[in-house]
């Protein structure tokens, strides 16, 4: 079984995010980059399902800062092969993303064919779209989406997938191979590796690139962002401040007077 | 239909979705303001009598076919595109939940269109269409602009939960409904095999007064305890964030939210959760809220109505200390 694995980096927004001058985007000079989370669960399944079928497991990753980190880790982890894909302007679309990783796997040699294409179900900056879909329906491949389990079948002709509906409920459904399927979470959470394995990954240096071709200027498809700001939402709560001690009896008093303490 | 503002109308279960009633309050505003017509569409299998329930639109086309009975992305946006085939709209608003994430991207693709993600307003005027967009879990908002100004085009917009109250949207009425064939594959590269049950937590949270939220924020399991002892001090239960549950620190029948429960309780204490969409959408409609995070701009204030920027570790025990000492002063209250 050939899993293939498409990873993106997002900015840490546990961060204070600063916009740019020009008020249109993030100030790159102050983001920290770290691999977007429901990609990283992606991973991990594909790791998983190698475990049980055995396998191998290709990542390809967008160029961005800190990227590299990212793919020394997945091989530590037990990806067999990782691919940095390069060469495209910073502040791409997610539909620019996907096209991206489409071409690439067309063109490189060894990415098809695949049995599973999977990655992240959303990630916090799909402005423009969703990759899954978007690299499904360039090689009308069934799409499934916020994933938490996949078993293949011993033909490995067909896998069951666990989707996520509203309340609680999921969904088992049955999928023809290949396929792309956008995963919220892994069976398990993504695994912990050691800093001295990554370091090991590191030094066997075996990241390749692949350059990605011009896309076709879709310029009726664009969708430009005029204006950024940062949300600021201590102005809508009451902000209680002082110390500690001090804020938790003022909130004592204020559920008191509404009849909740 | 064309240049008439479309609204796909979800129906899960035998029920039309909340979030279907926000986009119609939305879509009837937008239309209003346009002056041209509000579109449902309605996509299914015998549920013809649904199309009632969505009376806040000016008409319903109703896409009726085996194969749309359950819920599959590429199945639906199929339908869509046949259904906008002769005559496109100029907005399609598909709401942003776990029933039909995906479609919207997919729908774009096939027409050609740009698709925008996380709207909770959209304005049009003349060619240009304008929304206001939500990013990053709920950090930034942003304004964004669609297509390249070559005369209007359709474009197809995700609608972030909670952009309007459903109750502005829901009206029950006789509607004209539009019956619209589609032709769909058979082949069935994807299936629906069952559903899934939640199992039945020990407590039911939709009926608690009174719940404690955790998030990664509070960082490891071992400060459970502490929260389990809040939560007793208040007579509620403790529930979580989606990364908690992921953990498994918790049980997903304590998840709230997007793919856990939504739910009212009179009072929700949000410890160390940042309040991305997915969250909120579970726990909006709370009573009061109050938040404990670390970090001011934590998009989880912009819907406390009381909070604290603080270490929740710190403020744990000394808010559940607090409430205790109130409670042995009071013993009555
Ligand atoms: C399709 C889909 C469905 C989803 N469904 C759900 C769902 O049902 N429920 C859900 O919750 N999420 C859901 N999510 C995930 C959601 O997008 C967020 O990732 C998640 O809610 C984040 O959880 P969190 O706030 O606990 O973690 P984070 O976003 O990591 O936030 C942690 C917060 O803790 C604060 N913090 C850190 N340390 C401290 C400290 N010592 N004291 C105080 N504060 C501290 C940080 O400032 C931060 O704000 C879904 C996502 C998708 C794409
Ligand atoms: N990872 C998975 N992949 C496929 N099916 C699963 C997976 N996890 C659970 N299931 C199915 O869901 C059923 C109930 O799962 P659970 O309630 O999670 O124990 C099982 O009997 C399986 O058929």
């Amino acid at each position: 079984m050939h899993i293939l694995v498409l990873l993106k980096m997002v900015p840490d927004v546990v961060e204070d995010l600063e916009i740019a001058s020009d008020g249109k985007g993030l100030d790159l000079d102050y983001l920290r980059m770290i691999l977007s989370e429901s990609d990283d669960h992606a991973l991990e399944q594909a790791l998983l399902l190698k475990e049980r079928h055995g396998g191998k497991v290709t990542v390809l990753a967008l160029d961005a800062p800190e990227v590299d980190d990212a793919l020394f880790t997945a091989a530590a982890k037990g990806a067999d092969r990782v691919v940095k894909v390069v060469g495209m302007d910073a502040g791409f679309t997610t539909r620019q993303a996907a096209g991206f990783f489409s071409q690439v796997i067309a063109d490189q040699a060894g990415l098809l064919p695949a049995d599973l294409i999977l990655t992240g179900v959303q990630a916090i900056d799909d402005l423009d779209g969703l990759v899954a879909p978007l690299v499904a329906d360039e090689f009308r491949m069934p799409y499934l989406g916020i994933i938490t389990g996949i078993m293949v079948d011993a033909s490995g002709k067909t896998a069951r997938a666990i989707k996520e509906f509203p309340s609680g409920v999921r969904g088992e459904f049955e999928v023809k191979l290949p396929a792309v399927l956008g995963v919220q979470a892994a069976e398990k959470p993504p695994r912990y590796v050691p800093v001295a394995k990554v370091r090991a990954a590191m030094k066997s240096g075996k990241i390749e690139s692949a350059e990605v071709p011009t896309l076709v200027d879709g310029g009726w498809l664009a969708v430009n962002i005029m204006e950024m700001k940062r949300n600021e939402p201590a102005s809508q709560a009451e902000m209680l401040e002082g110390p500690t001690e001090q804020v938790c009896n003022t909130l004592c008093g204020i559920l008191a007077g509404r009849g909740l303490v | 239909m064309t240049g008439s503002i479309c609204v796909l109308a979800e129906q899960w279960r035998g029920r039309i979705s909340e979030v279907t009633y926000e986009a119609l309050a939305l879509g009837r505003e937008v239309a209003d303001r346009g002056g041209v017509q509000l579109t449902a569409i309605l996509t299914g299998c015998n549920c013809r009598e649904m199309t009632r329930m969505l009376g806040a639109a000016d008409s319903v086309v109703y896409v009726d076919h085996a194969l749309l009975a359950e819920m599959v992305p590429q199945t639906c946006a199929d339908a869509l595109v046949q259904v906008f085939a002769g005559a496109r709209p100029r907005v399609l608003l598909v709401p942003l939940t776990n029933i039909s994430l995906g479609i919207g991207t997919l729908v774009g693709i096939r027409m050609g269109v740009p698709v925008i993600n996380f709207c909770k307003d959209v304005t049009i005027s003349g060619d240009r269409l304008e929304a206001h967009c939500v990013m990053y879990g709920g950090k930034i908002e942003a304004t964004v602009e669609a297509g390249a100004p070559s005369g209007p085009q359709p474009a197809v917009l995700g609608l972030w939960p909670g952009a309007r109250t459903a109750d502005k949207g829901r009206a029950e009425r006789d509607v004209p409904v539009t019956d619209m064939p589609v032709v769909l594959d058979d082949a069935r590269a994807i299936r629906l095999c069952r559903y899934i049950e939640p199992e039945a937590g020990d407590v039911d949270l939709t009926k608690e007064e009174a719940l404690v939220a955790v998030g990664r924020g509070v960082q490891d399991r071992g400060n459970l305890p502490l929260v389990e002892e809040l939560a007793k001090a208040l007579g509620g239960a403790v529930c979580g964030s989606r990364p908690v549950i992921d953990q498994g620190w918790l049980p997903l029948s304590r998840q709230i939210g997007k793919s856990g429960l939504t739910v009212k309780p009179k009072l929700y204490v949000a410890l160390g959760i940042s309040g991305a969409p997915e969250h909120v959408e579970g726990m909006k409609d709370a009573g009061l809220i109050v938040a404990v995070n670390s970090d001011a701009h934590a998009p989880i204030f912009s819907v406390a109505h009381y909070g604290i920027v603080g270490d929740v570790l710190e403020t744990l025990p000394a808010l559940t200390a607090a409430i205790e000492a109130r409670k042995a002063a009071a013993p009555h209250a």
